[in-house]
């Protein structure tokens, strides 16, 4: 156990690290297939290179620190910004005993650690002593504070049924039935939440090419800048994985198909999970601020609110309280 | 698992999240370029050159949202114990539990709904 305790959570980011090369490899590919082009192909086979090539061109490029910018705070911003991102894994049950830290208060533990890294896009933006980082950063962290007020409330549902913030017994509760049927509205808010939490496309206006430049890290270059890039993938891993577990029913089985192990289950899942994050990149055209603002505040957060209620509703109910 | 041995987990964790960047930003000093000069050094606004502070003065509305945004997360704090406990609390102490978060959530629904018509959650 000893070795696995040191050993698991290296391993586990060497495969993170295989997952966020080729899940951009993939995303390019996908997009590139949904615009009717075939994607990176000429580096290596099938593009399969393409992202170790980006990787070793930004590894190989000068570390530019602008000269007003706050020399410390701006070396250290991509750190703050990445540690979280990694440290939430730690929870995620990806089969029933492939679990690094089994905790009474895992999904708590998930949503409160993931909002440091809002620090971090911060510390960035304001050390850059730039204007636009500065105006991309901040839009970020107020739309990633608006989110995940409707993230948080949509999850209350899932917890009042199970009973229990640790994410095991929550996907051994789905054994019957996966909750993305009985907490379909839940389930709803919590993608459209999470799309924003991640920043990405219909909600990528901290990034916003063609009016911030390129966001809250216009003046990062090189290693620093891959690091909120990877971040930013890690979380998608995270994402998906803690949506697999909460709505799709982890590592169990569909049909009672048991001789297929957990992990493949889960990454099956997991797999699809990812694949409609890049599909909505690919169709939906990005949202202006103000409309951002809004559905935050006066559509995701009042139903996510009725949602608890629903639930608690649900419950008296004898026909459907088995389910909730 | 014990619990010491999940924190020992986590410890682990954030010190390899640590441990990546510091590494990569090590190893990458040893083998990028490094010419800096004065031009490389100016703050980036698409090639125009920059005027005044880079540290400008934002609109207030984003402490609007921040304030809306604490007031919401400390009812989620009051929201994970109840539903952790809901099922027992409904048991022993019946409906009440229900209507006593419905009061509490009715409340700041009030505050919400006075933000609303103030035009705080409007974005020009």
């Amino acid at each position: 156990m000893d070795v696995f305790f040191y050993l698991g959570p290296i391993i586990l980011m060497l495969l993170l690290l295989g997952f966020v090369t080729y899940a951009i490899l993939f995303e390019r590919k996908v997009i590139g297939w949904i615009q009717n082009r075939p994607g990176p192909n000429q580096v290596g086979p099938w593009g399969l290179f393409q992202t170790i090539a980006d990787v070793l061109k930004l590894l190989l490029k000068e570390d530019v620190v602008p000269g007003k910018a706050d020399r410390s705070l701006f070396k250290l911003a991509p750190i703050i910004a990445f540690v979280p991102a990694f440290a939430i894994l730690a929870v995620i049950p990806f089969t029933e005993t492939w679990q690094f830290g089994d905790f009474a208060v895992g999904l708590l533990y998930y949503i409160a650690i993931s909002s440091i890294t809002i620090i971090g896009i911060l510390t960035g933006a304001w050390a850059s002593n730039n204007k636009y980082s500065l105006l991309g950063g901040m839009r970020s962290a107020a739309q990633m504070i608006s989110y995940e007020i409707p993230l948080v409330l949509s999850v209350v549902g899932i917890v009042m049924t199970t009973g229990s913030l640790d994410l095991n017994d929550i996907v051994l509760a789905q054994k019957k039935v996966w909750f993305i049927v009985p907490q379909f509205l839940a389930f709803l808010i919590f993608l459209i939440a999470s799309l924003a939490e991640l920043n990405r496309t219909p909600f990528d206006l901290p990034e916003a090419e063609s009016e911030l430049v390129a966001g809250y890290h216009v003046e990062y270059t090189g290693f620093r800048f891959a690091f909120f890039m990877l971040a930013e993938y890690v979380y998608v891993f995270a994402m998906a994985s803690l949506t697999t577990c909460l709505f799709l029913g982890g590592w169990l089985p569909l049909f009672g198909l048991t001789m297929i192990p957990g992990i493949l289950w889960f990454l099956l899942k997991f797999s699809l999970v990812v694949f409609s994050l890049f599909w909505i990149r690919a169709t939906m055209p990005r949202l202006r601020v103000d409309q951002l603002m809004q559905f935050a505040w006066k559509v995701l957060l009042p139903l996510s609110l009725l949602n608890i209620f629903l639930t608690a509703i649900f419950k008296e109910i004898p026909v459907l309280s088995s389910f909730y | 698992m014990e619990l010491e041995a999940s924190f020992l987990t986590i410890a682990w964790f954030i010190a390899l999240g640590i441990f990546l960047p510091v590494v990569a930003l090590t190893v990458g000093k040893w083998i990028r370029p490094n010419k800096p000069s004065s031009r490389k050094a100016i703050t980036y606004e698409s090639g125009v050159d920059p005027t005044g502070e880079g540290w400008v003065q934002f609109h207030v509305r984003y402490y609007l949202f921040a304030l809306l945004f604490v007031i919401f997360d400390v009812e989620t704090i009051f929201l994970y114990p109840w539903a952790v406990a809901y099922d027992s609390l409904r048991a022993t102490l019946g409906v009440w539990v229900l209507y006593e978060m419905l009061i509490f959530i009715g409340l700041l629904v009030l505050g919400l709904a006075y933000a609303w018509k103030k035009k705080v959650l409007k974005w020009e």
